[in-house]
């Protein structure tokens, strides 16, 4: 197993390697320039613009930069908003826990809601409910998230005025109230990216067990007159689970997307809507270490995949 | 003895019509998606009224005769706003379709017939592009390069060709995977062994005989690609960081709408439900394509 997550370990390094080598030279054939905003100050002399760009090493090659900025991306030297005034590293350490908390439920809910979904209609292909779950998954991955959020606030908060559609990290309430204020507000921006994920994952999960379910050791199974329940449960929905696992990994790409969208539209303080208010304050320090910082994760998450795997399957050898 | 009738196979065109004409929801969103795409192109031609006319008698109305999709909050009509931004919307997903297509069928044929080290190392820059966080890295290289190509092809323009080449960019990885499986099978098939022996070019040998036998999958995949490329342009345009305001994509109208929905949700439900339904018709046609040419069934 050490062995196992070694090797893993030893592959994710150049993939990251590629990303960053991708994002620096995003960055660096990226027009415009750090110090323009000092170019058209009348204040600030040419002479020592020059030498502020050559104290920075704006000057070197360019390899030279790269090495120097995965050096101190690595050693966690981001850099200094422009905007909030504060070192990047602390902004966005502010606000990874309340995009985990909303990626990290809404998750937990689309698979609550596809697991047994996906595995009723795999188990039973070609039903009436299969056919359902099924027309329904796509209208699920058609709609796009910033619709459904905005169709929430429709009808959830503006119609029957059931939600706030304002996301507050300070709520004026303490106690219970106030775990039941953040509840209520955590409903609407969880369940949106929840159905949406809920209607691939449904999917991924009724094909998986349609590949289980036609196995020779599940005939077995029913053959041995176990009860169906006991079957289904114990023999299919274990092993179906493998591949659904890893998939749900590699979809983080898809899920950060739509935290992106949806921490927007609820102005959820996390990561996401961070990238968007940088964005269009200009604030290029964050935006690149919100980019980076969504990389990585999606690397690790990868590495997640590929390690659950081998322990779960013990096909996979290590 | 007459001799028995012999029943003429119908043709592979005509089979794979009838198949597809089996998914009923297939056929429905094609009418669909076509009654979309005829409005759009069309539209103007009926609706004569201009998208900036700005009318302060009329802001945030509801449909109503004169403006059957309403009005917006300078009192625009929204009609001819959904029509205009239809047509840049349905654009940029089939521009970037064919993009993401082009390429992943260049890389994927590139790497399915080479046998040594460029195989294994444009599969290794396929993986890391789809390890890449698609709509960070989109809004970046949008946010950086926004202003140089506004310069170089004009605002419009400028942002067009940037959508459609990043998007396209970003997404021909799919494509260059099944294209790649598909060569990595049919290279090895006696057909293209004939070629070969007959003395069939590396390249006659893959236009001529491996690509149209591998582009049944493909296919499906590029539609798929349209929906993807519509949904991640409204999602840009959403966010802010798409069209420019005076061009009014559908997600950039509901940008616009979203502030307004308590009084005008009329606004955001129309341009919503465009995406919504172009979307989806697009899914279920790619659905009744998977269908239609799968090889395998026959019928």
């Amino acid at each position: 197993m050490a062995g196992f997550l070694l090797r893993r370990l030893l592959i994710a390094v150049p993939s990251l390697l590629g990303i960053s080598l991708i994002l620096f030279t995003v960055l660096a054939l990226a027009p415009g320039d750090p110090f323009s905003e000092m170019a058209t100050n009348p204040n600030v002399p040419p002479e020592v613009r020059e030498s502020l760009r050559a104290s920075f090493g704006l000057n070197d090659p360019i390899l030279v930069r790269y090495l120097r900025w995965m050096a101190a991306m690595a050693r966690g030297d981001w850099g200094f908003s422009f905007a909030s005034r504060i070192n990047v590293d602390t902004l966005i350490l502010q606000r990874v826990p309340t995009t985990i908390l909303v990626i990290g439920s809404s998750q937990v809910v689309a698979l609550l809601i596809a697991v047994p979904i996906g595995l009723y209609a795999g188990i039973r292909p070609y039903s009436l409910l299969d056919q359902v779950a099924n027309t329904l998954a796509f209208v699920g991955f058609s709609l796009p998230t910033f619709f459904t959020g905005i169709l929430f606030i429709l009808v959830f908060s503006i119609h029957l005025g059931w939600l706030p559609f304002v996301y507050q990290t300070d709520l004026a309430a303490s106690g219970w109230r106030w775990w039941w204020e953040g509840f209520r507000q955590a409903i609407m921006p969880v369940s949106v990216l929840a159905l949406f994920q809920a209607a691939s994952y449904t999917r991924y999960v009724r094909a998986a067990v349609l590949d289980v379910a036609r196995l020779d050791y599940v005939r077995t199974a029913q053959a041995k007159g176990l009860n169906p329940r006991s079957v289904t449960l114990r023999h299919i929905a274990r092993n179906a689970m493998i591949p659904v696992v890893t998939l749900v990994a590699l979809q983080m790409p898809i899920v950060f997307g739509g935290a992106i969208v949806t921490e927007q539209i609820f102005r959820v303080p996390g990561v996401g809507s961070l990238l968007i208010t940088a964005m269009l304050a200009n604030d290029t320090p964050v935006v690149m270490a919100v980019t980076f910082v969504f990389a990585c994760l999606v690397v690790l998450f990868n590495l997640v995949a590929d390690l659950l795997y081998g322990w779960l399957d013990p096909r996979i050898s290590f | 003895m007459a001799p028995a009738r012999v029943r003429v196979p119908a043709s592979p065109m005509r089979q794979t019509w009838r198949r597809f004409a089996r998914h009923r929801l297939a056929v429905a969103s094609a009418c669909l998606l076509a009654i979309l795409m005829l409005g759009v192109i069309l539209g103007p031609l009926l609706w004569r009224v201009r998208i900036d006319d700005i009318d302060f008698a009329a802001t945030l109305q509801g449909p109503s005769a004169a403006h059957p999709f309403g009005t917006d909050d300078l009192g625009q009509d929204l009609l001819a706003r959904m029509i205009y931004g239809g047509r840049i919307s349905l654009a940029v997903g089939f521009a970037a379709m064919l993009v993401a297509t082009l390429v992943g069928i260049v890389v994927g044929s590139v790497a399915g017939m080479s046998r040594r080290l460029v195989d294994p190392a444009l599969m290794w820059v396929t993986d890391l592009f789809l390890s890449l966080p698609q709509l960070p890295l989109l809004l970046l290289i949008i946010y950086l390069f926004r202003d140089r190509l506004k310069a170089l092809f004009g605002v419009e323009g400028g942002i067009f060709v940037m959508i459609v080449a990043v998007i396209g960019g970003l997404r021909w990885m799919p494509v260059a995977r099944l294209v790649r499986a598909q060569f990595l099978s049919l290279r090895e098939k006696e057909f293209v062994e004939a070629a070969r022996a007959l003395g069939a070019s590396r390249w006659e040998q893959v236009v001529g005989h491996i690509l149209p036998n591998a582009l049944g999958p493909v296919i499906v995949a590029s539609t798929i690609e349209v929906s993807a490329a519509i949904i991640a342009e409204s999602t840009l345009s959403f966010l802010g960081l798409g069209f420019p305001p005076d061009i009014p994509t559908w997600g950039r109208i509901l940008f616009d709408a979203k502030d307004h929905l308590d009084v005008a949700p009329h606004w955001a439900l129309f341009a919503g439900a465009a995406i919504f339904l172009t979307v989806l018709s697009i899914n279920f046609i790619g659905d009744g394509l998977r269908d239609a040419l799968d090889p395998r069934r026959i019928g």
